[in-house]
Parts: C-alpha cells; sequence; structure tokens
C-alpha cells in the first residue's frame, strides 16, 4: 500500500480491505509506520512511536482476521493522546513531570481498544496536562498543522488531530476538557467528537478537570467516529461518573437522513471576533442542512458568552487539585538535590510543571481559597446551572444546534503564546458543550485561505445519534472531508 | 470580586506556598500580571444575578457508588515502585521531614 493510497483509506475501507484479505494488519501497520517517518519531521504529532509493539499487534491482529474472529476495530492502527495511560508504554502528558512514567495499567478505552485487536501505532502530543489549545504547551515539541507547517493544529489534542490529518493513522483518541477534541480537529479538517459526559469511561485518563472530561475520537469521517464510538462507549465500574444507561449502535440510524430536523441557530456564536471568512462557511455549511430537509431557525442563548469565565474558574480548581499529585516522591520527575522533604517537593513542582500548567494551579487554589470561595467558585458553580438549563431549554425545542467550532482558522507557531487570555478565547465556542456536559462533533465544512473550517454541532445529553445523523447527512452532500493536506 | 488590586506579589507568593511550588521573584511579577488580566475577565460573572440558583458540581446526576467489600489483587508492588525516583526493598524513600 503507497503513502498516497493511505490519504484515502478510512476505517471502513480498511476494515474491507483487511476482511477481504486484499491487506493483512502487519502490510498496513507497516504502511503507516513508513508514512510516520517520512512526515513526522514536518508535523510532531508523536511523542513515542511504539513501533515494536504495533508490529505485534499487528501479527495477532492477522491471526484473530484469519480465524474469522476480528471485529470492526481489529487490524486497524491508531494513535492514542498521551494522556491515555497504556501500560508498558510510556505516557507523558507532553510534561516533564512524567517524561519517563510508564504506566503499570491500561486505561479503560486503551484495555477495550487492545481486546479488540486494534494496533496502537503511539502516542499523541498535547499541550502539558492538556492545558492549551495550540500544542505548543508540550515540554517536548510543538506539533504544525499539515494544511501548513508555520501554523499551530490547535489543541490541546494536536497531536491526535494533525495525525489523522496527515494519514499518520486512522484514528486517534483525544480528550475534551474545554474544546481540546472539536477546536484541533477543525483547525486540522478532520472529524472531532466530543460525547456526552459519563459515555466514555475517564480511568486513566490521566485528570486535568474531573467534571469536564471527556475521551472522544478523531477520525476522516463521520462514519468512522460512529464506528469508533460504538467500541469505546459503555458503563465502566471503575468511573464514578460513567454512565450505566445502554449504548445504541450509532451507525444504526446514521443515514437516516435529517428530514424535518430542527437545527437551532444561537446567534451569540456569530457575534465579535469571528473571521468573515469563517462566518461565511458557516452560514453556507446551514443552507446545505436545509437542503437536506433541516429547518434552520436562529435562536438566542444569551449566556454564552459567560461560559468562558465559568471554565476559567472551575477547570483551574479541579486541576489545582487533580494536580496535587506531583510531588516527585511515588513516580515522576524529582528534584534530587533537595536538602529536605518540602524543598523536593517545591523544586519538583518549579522544574516539573511548565508556566501554563502552574498558571491554572495558582487561579484554582485562588479561587478556591477561604474569601473568595463564594465569589468564584460557587458562582461559577452557579451560573454553571444557569447555562445548562439554557441549553436543557433549546433542545425542547430542537433536535440539534450548529454553529462554527472556532472563530478562526488555525493561526502561526508563537502568534499567541505571550497572552494567555487571547489563547483562552480560541475555545469560546467549545467551552459551553463541556459546562453543560453535552456532546458535540466538529467536521470539515469549508476552506478559508487554504485553511480548513469546522462546523460544530452540539445535542442534547445522550443525543450522539442526532449529531452522527446530522454530520453524516451533510458529510454525503459535500466533499470538504476529502481534503488532504499536500505533506 | 472584580476588585484585583489586592492582587498583590505577596498573594502571589502565599498561593505559590500553598500549593508547593518554589518560584522566582521574576516568575511571582509575571503571574501576577497575567492572573490579574485574567481575573478581570472574570469578573464578568457578576453581571448574574444568582440569588436563587443551587450550583452544579456535575452535569450528569451523580450518586455515591459503592463495590461489594470484596477483598481484590492490587497491582504488584513491584509495579509501582518502578515508577519510583527512589526507593529501598519494599519502601519508598524520601528526604528527611524532620531537621
Amino acid at each position: 500500500m503507497n503513502q498516497d493510497d493511505l490519504k484515502n483509506l478510512t476505517i471502513e475501507k480498511a476494515r474491507d480491505l483487511l476482511d477481504s484479505r486484499q491487506i493483512s494488519s502487519l502490510e498496513l501497520t507497516e504502511a503507516y509506520l513508513e508514512r510516520i517517518e517520512n512526515t513526522e519531521s514536518d508535523v510532531n504529532s508523536f511523542v513515542t512511536v511504539s513501533k515494536e509493539t504495533a508490529i505485534n499487534d499487528a501479527k495477532n491482529a492477522d491471526i484473530l482476521i484469519d480465524s474469522g474472529n476480528q471485529n470492526l476495530l481489529t487490524g486497524i492502527p491508531l494513535q492514542l493522546k498521551d494522556n491515555l495511560c497504556t501500560s508498558g508504554i510510556r505516557t507523558t502528558c507532553s510534561s516533564k513531570m512524567l517524561e519517563n512514567f510508564i504506566p503499570p495499567y491500561d486505561a479503560f478505552v486503551a484495555e477495550k481498544l487492545k481486546n479488540q485487536g486494534a494496533v496502537l501505532l503511539g502516542k499523541g502530543n498535547l499541550d502539558e496536562f492538556a492545558m492549551g489549545s495550540s500544542t505548543e504547551n508540550s515540554a517536548f515539541q510543538s506539533t504544525k498543522n499539515p494544511f501548513d507547517i508555520t501554523r499551530v493544529p490547535g489543541g490541546s489534542s494536536g497531536g491526535p488531530a494533525a495525525s489523522v490529518s496527515a494519514s499518520q493513522c486512522l484514528f486517534s483518541l483525544g480528550s475534551d476538557t474545554g474544546g481540546s477534541i472539536r477546536q484541533p480537529a477543525s483547525l486540522c479538517g478532520v472529524v472531532g467528537l466530543k460525547p456526552t459526559y459519563g459515555r466514555v469511561s475517564r480511568y486513566g485518563l490521566i485528570a486535568f478537570a474531573s467534571s469536564l472530561d471527556q475521551i472522544g475520537p478523531i477520525t476522516h469521517t463521520v462514519k468512522d467516529s460512529a464506528m469508533v464510538l460504538n467500541n469505546i462507549a459503555g458503563f465502566d465500574s471503575k468511573d464514578s461518573t460513567s454512565l450505566n444507561v445502554p449504548v445504541p449502535n450509532y451507525l444504526d440510524k446514521i443515514d437516516h437522513g435529517i428530514k424535518g430536523f430542527k437545527i437551532g441557530v444561537p446567534k451569540e456564536y456569530f457575534q465579535k471576533g469571528i473571521d468573515p471568512g469563517v462566518e461565511k462557511i458557516i452560514r453556507d455549511s446551514l443552507k446545505v442542512l436545509e437542503d437536506l430537509g433541516a429547518e434552520i431557525s436562529e435562536i438566542s442563548l444569551p449566556l454564552t458568552s459567560y461560559a468562558l469565565a465559568v471554565y476559567y474558574i472551575i477547570a483551574p480548581s479541579e486541576a489545582s487539585a487533580n494536580l496535587t499529585r506531583y510531588d516527585g516522591v511515588k513516580y515522576g520527575f524529582n528534584y534530587s538535590n533537595a536538602e529536605n522533604m518540602w524543598e523536593g517537593i517545591e523544586k519538583t513542582r518549579q522544574f516539573g510543571f511548565g508556566d501554563e500548567v502552574k498558571r491554572r494551579i495558582l487561579l484554582g487554589t485562588y479561587a478556591l481559597s477561604s474569601g473568595y470561595y463564594d465569589a468564584f467558585y460557587l458562582k461559577a458553580q452557579k451560573v454553571r446551572t444557569l447555562i445548562r438549563k439554557e441549553f436543557e431549554d433549546a433542545f425542547q425545542s430542537y433536535d440539534v444546534l450548529a454553529m462554527p467550532t472556532s472563530p478562526s482558522t488555525a493561526f502561526k507557531l508563537n502568534e499567541k503564546m505571550n497572552d494567555p487570555m487571547q489563547m483562552y478565547l480560541n475555545d469560546i465556542f467549545t467551552i459551553p458543550a463541556n459546562i453543560a456536559g453535552i456532546p458535540s462533533i466538529s467536521i470539515p465544512a469549508g476552506m478559508n485561505n487554504g485553511l480548513p473550517v469546522g462546523l460544530q454541532m452540539m445535542a442534547g445529553a445522550l443525543q450522539e445519534e442526532k449529531l452522527f445523523q446530522t454530520s453524516y447527512a451533510f458529510e454525503q452532500a459535500t466533499d470538504w472531508h476529502k481534503i488532504k493536506p499536500d505533506i | 470580586m472584580s476588585n484585583n488590586d489586592d492582587l498583590t506579589s505577596e498573594a502571589i507568593r502565599h498561593l505559590a506556598s500553598l500549593t508547593r511550588i518554589s518560584m522566582s521573584d521574576e516568575e511571582v511579577e509575571k503571574m501576577r500580571d497575567e492572573m490579574s488580566n485574567i481575573l478581570d475577565n472574570i469578573a464578568v460573572l457578576n453581571e448574574i444575578n444568582t440569588d436563587s440558583v443551587d450550583p452544579t458540581g456535575h452535569s450528569v446526576d451523580l450518586k455515591s457508588v459503592l463495590r461489594d467489600d470484596v477483598s481484590k489483587d492490587s497491582l504488584p508492588t513491584a509495579d509501582i515502585l518502578s515508577n519510583a525516583p527512589n526507593y529501598d526493598e519494599d519502601l519508598i524513600k524520601i528526604k528527611p521531614v524532620f531537621e
């Protein structure tokens, strides 16, 4: 299989090739490893390439396929964001703190994929501890946007989005706390899904903000996204926030069309700061949905602009608690020249964490400290209730909401690194779904000056099927998902 | 809540000590400026009346989850210690706590 063939491959097509024995998983895996080798110096999407285990996994997958015991993902090469624990394979969170950490166990999703015979190619780069919107906060490397390597891939799942975009793997799993799957998917021209909070177990996902974090797929197509979600969703007793409700087959209704679907377009997502080129593409996309039979109405969600402030209280507060565990004692980076234990911990955290991580730990500690708790943390939790209610009310009348994923296309490397607030504004359209816990998807919807633009859609809790149905109908009617970078 | 004039360098140093992160004077000053700016932006929440609103901790309704009190195998000690920076036989070693 040559490099150009890989560019047109999807999980769906690869499944056919594997099942009809036109290609073996080993051949497919070797082709991807070669592709990674050829493109990685430009893209920098992998923190670790696990070549040996990948080849081993592929050989085992071929045995399963030969004996007719395969399922949808057997033999399919993938990447995992490097905040998902993989037993025996280094898991760094792109932090100096965990540079040499080798987990003794698998994350729930890693184990599920392993049990199905999927092939892990390696671990995807991210903003340190998933804090950021450009992947420039990685302690190791900046990932580049495959459509223009002078630009960022978005973040924090920049490695996963760039690797799928550059056809270095068939899919990757990311995590999304405030847009970390959808925003990079938008900037890299791929499909990114944040499922309902609790739909996918977070066991083994290194915690950032526990009430917002959710794992989801980054794929070439909407159908691939549904195929992956089918295989990672479900209850897990090891995650007390995991939802114990049945998982539908997300492929069942995917091609049912959207005739009569009511789609709300919140006007607050088209106000100040949005790139006019992006706005035009989203407006054109709404016409496509209308032509497919959906009823499009403008609506108002007045609390939209407050979600960012809620997020920048809740996420750092939870992060400040979650990151207390990094003390250089049980695992991770350790400052060895300290005189006593406290100095050891303080220097370990000084040199082990990057600037953005420290900023959020301090901000969260401030918001939770006595005298400020009511004014910040409790206030944010109350506004969170109102935002949630605003969405619940909207979904009484609408099947799906549609809006841009990001106010702009991919920006230049280093362009926003010196202004944290400017960086935070990248997630202004994605954060509300995390605050409300609802599912949301970003799909390729157009190109603006050679750079991809994503259309975002949101649905009510556990209504992923509606997102897939709408996205699939759009994808079938357009060719944007077929545009690949030249790399 | 919008009054961030009280976010002094002293306050940043206090937060740094609470969070057990050593910071240089230069880092403290930079952090103060950046955090003040972020807090100014966060202050918009004061525009919303939340007097009779209950807080949301999680977007799903959480119930306390208890498992049956049955012992299970834990990870082997050697697997846990393999990531520890310093250990001696089955014990993790740290620097002196008391001088």
